[in-house]
């Protein structure tokens, strides 16, 4: 799972009011080299959860974005490369997300996060 | 006829390793997913500006669906219920992201951020109840209302669907339009019974667009005919949306007499022992307390 998928993801177990961000544990975390679009990064930029994905790249391991952006930093050459690489590049193999209110691991095993939940949580 | 695969098992048990396998190896099975799905991109009418979108990908199963998202240069996020199904697509090295989750559970995906949603093949295993703490019409409403909520304003979700009957359809529609939907089905090659498929077209956002609703493959010309049902050959649009809902008699239990007769038939149908419909059946009961 790429921090992109991370930034979309949100706990929906029954009752959670802000299931959003999921904390990441990173047991084991990949790279996989893509190519980069700058137009497609500029139209994520408005949709992304800025400090929730810097928070995310941390916790992968990745330290290099910085704590907030504003989109004049989308001119940087610089700047889009690391948000490029910390978006699509990073994947989260091994570990488990966090919902930030009941503290549920969702576990993820090989790229693959299980967000079924057990009927109580419907 | 084959017999329908959700009528057989619960979806993460039908799709095992055996089936999973066979269902990705199959080059006829491989060559109509593309096809369908490459059609469900075309309906989704996304901005032709270039720029890669991030799209949903529902019951993505072993990702052939995906891929076809893949080539067309999108990023996507694929849903599936059956570990086995998803781990083809591991196998297959899909470039979307996959998820291990359930579709009636509702999505857990933030507001108003996907681009858009395909659905290959898959929805119509919503209609069933698998478990005895499943209600179809529950199931159906927690997930078009979550998807409704994760979809751009004015993004579209294209559902290619094999509805088992009428009802079913209507059940399906019925859940998207309460959950805000406005859309309707595209019906491609309505005169052919082998080459006929249904697109359930979905706009999210602004309401009541009727007009922007595509037409469906070989409506109105004679290619692929090879039966004449007549009465099947339009689209039906989103006027269907403003018919009257039908108002069923309840009793106290919140369940109609028809309600029941409709549920006791279905039951029977999968060769479960249902006790006989008497005029007793559904019948409003005394207050005792
Ligand atoms: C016929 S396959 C289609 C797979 C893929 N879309 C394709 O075109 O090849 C249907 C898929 O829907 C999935 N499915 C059925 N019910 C589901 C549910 N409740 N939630 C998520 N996926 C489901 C099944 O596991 C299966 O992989």
């Amino acid at each position: 799972m790429r921090l992109l998928t991370h930034n979309m993801l949100s706990s929906n177990i029954k009752g959670v009011t802000n299931g959003f961000p999921l904390r990441i544990e990173a047991e084991k975390v990949v790279e996989k080299v893509v190519e980069m679009n700058a137009d497609f990064l500029k139209k994520m930029f408005e949709k992304i959860d800025w400090k929730a994905f810097a928070d995310a790249s941390r916790a992968m391991g990745y330290a290099e974005l910085p704590e907030e952006a504003d989109s004049s930093m989308l001119e940087s050459d610089e700047f889009l490369q690391r948000y490029h690489h910390a978006l699509l590049e990073l994947h989260l193999e091994e570990g488990a997300l966090i919902c930030p209110e009941t503290g549920r691991r969702f576990p993820v095993n090989k790229g693959i996060p299980n967000m079924l939940l057990h009927e109580d949580e419907v | 006829m084959a017999s329908r695969p959700e009528l057989l098992a619960p979806p993460e048990i039908f799709y095992d390793d055996t089936e999973a396998r066979k269902y990705t190896s199959s080059s006829r099975i491989i060559e109509i997913q593309a096809m369908l799905s490459e059609r469900a991109l075309e309906l989704l009418g996304l901005p032709d500006d270039g720029v890669p979108k991030l799209l949903l990908d529902i019951g993505c199963g072993s990702g052939l669906s995906g891929e076809t998202l893949s080539e067309n240069g999108h990023h996507w996020i694929g849903l599936d219920i059956s570990q086995s199904m998803l781990n083809i697509a591991l196998e297959r090295e899909v470039e979307g992201d996959l998820l291990l989750g359930d579709m009636g559970q509702g999505l857990g995906v933030r507001s108003g951020v996907i681009d858009g949603a395909i659905s290959i093949s898959a929805v119509q295993w919503l209609c069933n109840a698998d478990k005895s703490s499943h209600n179809p019409r529950l199931r159906l409403k927690a997930f078009f209302t979550s998807l409704y909520r994760c979809l751009a304003n004015g993004a579209r979700a294209v559902f290619q669907l094999y509805p088992e009957n009428l009802n079913q359809r209507e059940l399906i529609l019925n859940a998207a339009m309460h959950a805000g939907f406005a859309g309707g089905i595209v019906v491609d090659y309505p005169h052919s019974s082998k080459r006929r498929k249904e697109f359930l077209v979905l706009t999210c956002g602004q309401r009541s667009v009727n007009t922007t609703i595509s037409k469906g493959k070989g409506e109105d010309g004679d290619s692929g005919s090879d039966d004449d049902s007549e009465e099947e050959n339009q689209t039906v649009s989103i006027s269907d949306r403003h018919r009257p809902r039908k108002k069923q008699k309840k009793n106290k239990s919140g369940k109609g007499r028809e309600w029941i007769l409709r549920h006791k038939e279905k039951s029977r149908r999968k060769g479960n022992i249902v006790p006989p419909d008497t005029k007793y059946t559904g019948r409003k009961r005394k207050d005792r307390f």
